[in-house]
């Protein structure tokens, strides 16, 4: 469903993605991971339209979306959620979530009942009136997750969605996303450092370095790969 | 669809607006005058406030140079009517033409080439400098002498072209104040007023649901400049002269906006309560000066430089929603 | 017309544009370290310069160097000004920040109206009338000497901010707030200290300009858009940048006044800043947003 084919990026001379290539097939649930600066969400943002490659092609469904405006994408199906959550502060929560829902109830009180739904989805019923900036980090995160799912996307992009939680509000989600992958066929790309969520979710991995792919596989796989545990541990030092 | 508008909104307030709205269907009545030119004027500002509201409270672009669109919507319907005889409720046409061209120019300027906050503003500015020294050379309509419409006794009230007594003019701005008020709060319940209040808090946010920014900040400039521009109608129509450096001055451009940030910015009664605020305090000092034999120019723009003060630093959501608590009217725009 | 007269009038700009970098450099400062946009910036001026007035009245001292007790004066508005009203402002939004300042300039520019009427009042100093010759330059020494000032003044706030530990400190501040509290800098006072520095620039520009010119309360907005159309023309943070960006508005505004009408003179300077907004924003010698 998603390929992403040789893409790089620069910033000001910093090579933060190099020639990264890697497929998600549809109905799959591929975990991007890689140390600190590896140029993961970097590479969300030239999925989603943020940035424009400099160089190599993103492929949605089969067209070509590089390049694309942010909106644009989400329209074509991609939905997204930032890794420094962004709430409408000044909103309820339902109105958040409204706001996503628009994209495809083009009504107001189509698009409320729609966002309800995903609201209990979500956790988030109890909250449907409060504003958004006065949520706790976890209803924050849910909220964003929730607010993307809104738009109904084919392919939703998660950027650390479970950094913050607790294990058990970790398996919560972890849940929701294995229910909405099984019975929807929604394809999930996330970014995550909590290995618990990425070993319970993820059928395949991918694993960036400096801004290049360095491995590929299915979990189990990549676990034992050493180039990965070199890059997250370092290198072996004689003593 | 009346039904739909009202949804939500709370007993208490929709009986506060009928009383409010019976008290200005009878104001004439009983005030005459120089009050009935207060009630006109706290009617002006608050029209004025809620169309500037549009641009900042919704789409949260700080606009410091709306007198350009007064000046565009006043100039054209005057020009068209002293030239060529053609009604205002005609040559409004033009105004908005105008005006909306203007504001799609700024927008699209601004919006394209990421020019926002303060920059933003201050590119306002600039056009609306530009139009008064420009106006000041545009002969056709008498440059900097002045331009004048004919002015006729009133024995009869003639709307359709806008001649006639200061109670026509009472109702037609009231008239106008509450078609605003109406068509403010439906789009702020529409698909429209949702993706406006996300792009006001987060446009990235915005953009990755789907919401084209650009689009929407365009369309809210636009309606902002439209709506503005028939206030300008009015405003020549009213005091039958123009002066580019009166109408398009910058002072005029902050005196519209001090209604609404005293109000309260993107909220739909904010305008309204900071009108009624600062017009009616502003010509109540000014009768106890008058009273007491002052006759200074400028101390009611020092009166309103305090207010602004004292609003901003102490209430800087406006006057409005610590009033609404009050009031028992908790709810959002 | 001849080119003496084009000479003539290009060099009478450029001379007053430095005295307008000067004011501009006040607000460079205090937008490029304090981050706040000093809307009543030109009101300021005008205040520093009825005080130039008022004290010419009283001590018939020239304005140059009445300045110096000006500057001083403005120094401490602006510092006290910073401290009480606008520092608990810093993480409010950015229109809050602008509206204080806006209703500031409000209640100054009435209160100049007020006190002193709408007239507009001038100085006469012994050399008001005297002019220099240069080959086929004839310029009026007021001009020169105002001009003059303004170099030295700016010369020594560049020494300043290059030099002294104090001024380092400040540019600390600028580039990194968070990085100067961590170090131990106590950015308030900084803040203020900045804003005082920025007033009494314009303090400065305004005793220079009572040489050049007259007062009158309306010219203080104007002067506060020329101040911001000549930093962000010059670029924002960039201190040479003000001084050429009031050396160009300087020349352009005189020009222009020649070429056209004198009445549209600042048509130019706008036009100048919306190019300047759409294609080089950080303005000619500014340094691009990170």
């Amino acid at each position: 469903m998603l390929a992403v084919d040789g893409i790089s990026k620069s910033f000001r001379g910093l090579h933060a993605v190099q020639n990264a290539s890697f497929e998600v097939a549809e109905g799959g649930i591929v975990g991007l991971i890689g140390p600190n600066g590896a140029g993961k969400t970097t590479c969300f943002n030239m999925i989603a339209g943020v940035f424009r490659p400099d160089a190599g092609q993103v492929r949605f469904a089969g067209r070509r979306i590089d390049g694309w405006r942010p909106d644009r994408v989400c329209a074509a199906g991609v939905g997204r959620t930032f890794q420094i959550v962004k709430p409408f502060a000044g909103l309820s929560v339902l109105d958040n979530i409204v706001v996503g829902a628009l994209l495809q109830s083009k009504t107001v009180s189509a698009a409320k009942s729609d966002a309800a739904e995903i609201m209990e989805k979500l956790g988030l019923g109890a909250k449907r009136d409060m504003l958004a900036s006065s949520l706790t980090l976890p209803d924050r995160k849910r909220l964003e997750v929730a607010r993307a799912l809104a738009t109904r996307p084919k392919l939703l992009l998660l950027d650390e969605v479970m950094a913050g939680l607790r294990p058990t509000e970790c398996d919560q989600i972890v849940a929701v996303f294995r229910e909405l992958n099984r019975a929807e066929g929604l394809t999930i790309l996330l970014i995550e450092h909590v290995m618990r969520a990425v070993m319970a979710l993820a059928q395949r991995i991918v694993v960036l370095h400096h801004g290049e792919v360095i491995a590929r596989g299915t979990p189990d796989e990549v676990v034992r790969n050493p180039a990965v545990l070199e890059s997250y541990l370092g290198e072996e030092t004689e003593v | 669809m009346i039904a739909r508008l009202l949804e939500g909104v709370p007993r208490r307030g929709l009986v506060l607006l009928a009383a409010l709205l019976a008290l200005l269907l009878v104001f004439p009545t009983f005030a005459s005058g120089y009050l009935l030119s207060v009630g006109f004027l706290i009617l002006y500002f608050a029209y004025v406030g809620q169309a500037w509201n549009v641009m900042m409270g919704f789409a949260g672009q700080l606009s410091l140079g709306h007198s350009l669109y007064v000046g565009l919507g006043a100039y054209a319907a005057a020009a068209l009517y002293v030239h060529f005889g053609v009604s205002p409720w005609i040559g409004l046409g033009a105004s908005i033409a105008i005006s909306v061209l203007a504001g799609a120019v700024i927008g699209f300027l601004a919006f394209r080439f990421g020019v926002a906050g303060v920059y933003f503003a201050i590119l306002t500015i600039a056009f609306a400098e530009f139009a008064r020294i420009g106006f000041d050379h545009f002969t056709w309509v008498q440059g900097s002498s002045g331009f004048f419409l004919p002015v006729a006794n009133y024995t009869e009230n003639d709307l359709w072209n806008l001649r006639g007594s200061p109670t026509m003019f009472y109702y037609l701005m009231l008239g106008m104040t509450a078609g605003a008020f109406v068509l403010c709060h439906a789009l702020l319940r529409s698909r429209m007023g949702y993706y406006w209040l996300a792009i006001r808090e987060s446009p990235e946010a915005a953009q990755a649901l789907g919401v084209n920014v650009f689009r929407y900040k365009m369309i809210a400039v636009v309606i902002s400049a439209a709506m503005t521009s028939l206030a300008g109608v009015v405003f020549a129509f009213y005091y039958n002269n123009l002066f580019p450096e009166q109408i398009f001055h910058i002072s005029r451009s902050i005196e519209l906006i001090l209604g609404p940030i005293i109000g309260g910015i993107g909220t739909l009664v904010g305008p309204l309560v900071g009108a009624f605020l600062l017009t009616g305090l502003a010509e109540g000092m000014r009768e106890l000066m008058l009273q007491l034999g002052i006759d200074v120019p400028g101390v009611k723009q020092v009166f309103y430089g305090f207010c602004l003060l004292l609003v901003v630093v102490f209430l800087p959501h406006g006057v409005w929603p610590p009033l609404a608590r009050v009031l028992g009217l908790e709810r959002k725009g | 017309m001849p080119v003496e007269i084009y000479l003539n009038v290009a060099a009478s700009g450029l001379l007053t544009g430095l005295v307008y970098g000067l004011m501009a450099l006040g607000l460079s400062v205090i937008f490029g370290v304090v981050r706040v946009v000093n809307f009543a910036h030109g009101e300021m001026m005008t205040l520093a310069m009825y005080l130039t007035l008022v004290l010419f009245g009283a001590t018939k001292l020239d304005p140059l160097i009445l300045l110096v007790p000006i500057a001083a004066v403005l120094f401490v508005l602006g510092y006290l000004l910073q401290l009480g009203l606008i520092n608990p402002f810093i993480n409010r939004p950015e229109h809050s920040q602008f509206m204080l300042l806006v209703a500031l300039a409000l209640i100054l520019v009435n209160l100049q109206l007020i006190v002193f009427g709408p007239d507009a009042q001038g100085i006469r100093t012994a050399y008001s009338f005297d002019s220099f010759q240069l080959g086929p330059l004839i310029v009026d020494a007021s001009k020169v000497y105002a001009a003059g000032a303004a170099l030295v003044v700016a010369a020594a706030l560049f020494a300043f901010f290059r030099f002294t530990l104090l001024g380092k400190a400040i540019r600390a501040c600028a580039d990194n707030y968070d990085g100067a509290r961590v170090v131990g800098l106590n950015v308030k006072q900084l803040y203020a200290l900045t804003f005082g520095i920025g007033a009494a620039c314009v303090g400065a520009a305004g005793a220079m300009l009572m040489v050049v010119g007259d007062v009158t309360p309306t010219i203080g907005p104007a002067y506060t858009l020329l101040a911001f159309v000549i930093v962000i023309t010059g670029g924002l943070g960039s201190m040479p940048g003000a001084l050429l960006g009031g050396l160009l508005i300087g020349l352009t505004e005189a020009l222009g006044g020649v070429l056209f009408s004198p009445s549209a003179k600042s048509m130019f300077a706008f036009a100048l800043l919306v190019l300047v907004l759409l294609f080089r924003p950080q303005g000619i010698l500014g340094r691009k947003a990170a």
